[in-house]
């Protein structure tokens, strides 16, 4: 029994960093209907930033945060200027590839100047355990997992109590409409961007403090981040957070009950079986 | 002008190896084909029935163990066992297609990135089929019966361009058919394809197993060329989006985009990966990365597309 609660426990604060990732891809896909396959490696990016922070100027990870966040908006923005308005012409299909693209040149970059050597943040303000009755953590994951709702639920008010994030939605809603009513819908495709790069920017920056970082570090978070966005229905926020705790939750449970080694199929069973049920996901509209 | 184009590039494929014969130049020219062969079965689905799959490394997988565990158990000739595998593929996706399909847009592709990782880790972890270890296929003397030729390579680039052609052959069929009519009806707008009386499961499933078949051919053609396979070798999903990409790259929905695709995607990754790739610094996938971007970036339609556009106005020019 305390091995299943440890095991909810780990996997509930796991779900919360990867409902942050998958909030900022969601996003982008709700707004402007594009699915960034660079998404892992933009999560990459915000650790190996983060690391550097602390290595170099000894800044520790939540210090470095907003710092962070601020930097993968500026690769947000650039990425979305630079590959993405020009794809934007093209179809799905080219969109696709030039994000895949972006991935594998973002992973090259990553191999050749910082090299495949797996790195990690040592000591941390947030470093040590925390014990609740049956359940020990470690402090960073606590930490991390806090924070990371914290930013997600900033997310939400954003775009739910702010002029800025009116005007995001009413572009995912239906971009022409929106425009007659004043609003530039290059401007938010291009916030979007920002935002969404921020988001998981900040989530690299939590997931840092307890996870080695190395180049591929994003192809498993990125894989987790799609089923996390779509088990919850593409483009809604809040079933991004459902999606990420309960396939946090899932994906420990099963390596604790069944096997670790299938523990990530378990959780991608729980998506296809999800998807006969509801192929919109859990909060998607139909 | 554009009439005697395949018949140029046929007879270019059949002196290419002759031409530059190091073993080197016809591994890439194998590799080339096979991906071209790989991209057209994904066209098929992917393409003309606009179902984007990111999980074909299953059936070029299932084509792989079928036929070897066939040979390895029965002893049977793996051109019988190609066969197998085509049907076992088939099968599969028929199976997998039948509740996935409903699915739409990027829940479609995100469930074939599930289905292919499902059974990634199944084939890893079952000892059946050999587990993590893999299995290595028995050394035979060559013979075409034993699809082994060990002297040269030679026999196996002629083995990959005929599957090359049997893909492309398959595509053309069903392209100038109702099926293909109705397959783009359905990638165009599947409310109104349904609406004037196309059945979309029954098409998309057709296309689905078509495709998977063509696609475990060459799986058996790969567990013969390299005489070893594991899980990670044949059901990763790096391969999948490598399949994609190629007929992406060259134009999907057109016949002879992937083969575009292939000529430019292989040969450039095996020569960053010659080139670059031995400082084990990932300088080969900066080039590879941006190669792809700018592709992308300056020509969405793929190069089909860009061929098209010359072709036309080499047409008007002449």
């Amino acid at each position: 029994m305390d091995v299943l609660a440890q095991s909810i426990a780990s996997g509930l604060l796991l779900g919360l960093i990867l409902a942050l990732s998958a909030a900022g891809l969601t996003l982008i896909w709700g707004v402007m209907d594009i699915v960034n396959f660079a998404h892992g490696d933009f999560l990459m990016l915000g650790m190996y930033a983060t690391f550097f922070a602390w290595s170099l100027l000894g800044l520790d990870p939540l210090v470095a945060l907003p710092a962070v966040v601020v930097v993968l908006g500026l690769v947000g923005v650039i990425v979305y200027l630079a590959v993405i308005r020009p794809v934007l012409r093209g179809s799905v299909l080219a969109q696709i590839f030039a994000t895949f693209g972006l991935g594998i040149l973002l992973r090259g970059l990553a191999q050749f100047f910082f090299t495949p050597q797996f790195r990690q943040v040592g000591e941390t303000i947030s470093s040590g355990g925390v014990v609740l009755g049956p359940v020990a953590v470690g402090r960073p994951q606590v930490v991390a997992a806090v924070g990371a709702l914290v930013v997600t639920l900033l997310l939400f008010a954003l775009l739910d109590r702010t002029t800025v994030g009116t005007a995001l939605r009413a572009t995912a809603e239906d971009r022409v409409a929106a425009e007659l009513m004043g609003i530039d819908s290059a401007r938010m495709y291009a916030l979007s961007w920002i935002i969404g790069a921020g988001c998981v920017g900040a989530a690299g920056a939590l997931l840092a403090t307890y996870y080695p970082i190395f180049p591929d570090v994003g192809a498993v978070f990125g894989l987790l981040a799609f089923i996390t966005v779509a088990l919850g229905g593409f483009g809604s926020v809040g079933g991004a957070m459902l999606a990420g705790v309960l396939l946090g939750v899932v994906t420990d449970v099963a390596g604790v009950l069944l096997d670790p080694t299938y523990k990530f199929a378990i959780a991608y069973t729980l998506y296809l079986l999800v998807m006969f049920v509801r192929p919109q996901g859990l909060l998607g509209r139909a | 002008m554009t009439r005697w184009l395949p018949a140029a590039a046929l007879a270019a494929a059949l002196a290419y190896p002759f031409v530059l014969g190091s073993p080197n130049a016809i591994n890439i020219g194998v590799l080339v084909l096979l991906y071209a062969a790989l991209g057209t079965a994904w066209n098929i689905l992917g393409g003309y029935a606009g179902q984007v799959s990111f999980g074909h490394a299953v059936f070029f997988g299932t084509g792989a163990y079928t036929s070897t565990l066939l040979l390895q158990h029965l002893g049977l000739t793996p051109w019988i066992g190609m066969l197998a595998g085509a049907l076992v593929a088939a099968g599969l996706a028929l199976a997998v297609g039948y509740p996935t399909f409903r699915l739409a847009g990027h829940y479609f592709a995100i469930a074939t990135i599930v289905v292919g990782e499902i059974a990634h880790t199944l084939v890893r972890s079952s000892d059946v089929v050999g587990g993590a270890r893999g299995l290595f296929l028995p050394i035979l003397p060559t013979a075409l019966i034993n699809y082994q030729f060990q002297e040269t390579r030679l026999p196996y680039y002629f083995v990959a361009l005929g599957l090359y052609v049997v893909s492309l052959a398959v595509t053309l069929l069903i392209e100038r058919r109702r099926m293909g009519y109705y397959l783009r009806a359905i990638r165009e707008d599947q409310a109104a394809a349904r609406s004037v009386g196309v059945s979309v499961p029954r098409y998309k499933l057709a296309a689905g197993a078509v495709s998977a078949a063509l696609t475990a051919l060459c799986g058996t053609f790969y567990a013969q060329y390299v005489l070893f396979i594991d899980a990670d070798s044949v059901f990763p999903l790096s391969l999948s989006i490598l399949i994609a990409l190629v007929a992406i790259l060259g134009g999907a929905g057109r016949a002879y985009g992937p083969f575009l695709g292939a000529c430019v995607l292989i040969p450039l990754s095996e020569l960053t990966r010659n080139q670059f790739g031995g400082t084990g610094r990932g300088a080969d996938l900066v080039i590879y990365g941006a190669l792809i971007v700018l592709v992308s970036v300056a020509q969405p339609g793929g190069l089909a597309a860009a061929a098209d556009g010359l072709t036309r106005r080499m047409a008007r020019a002449s």
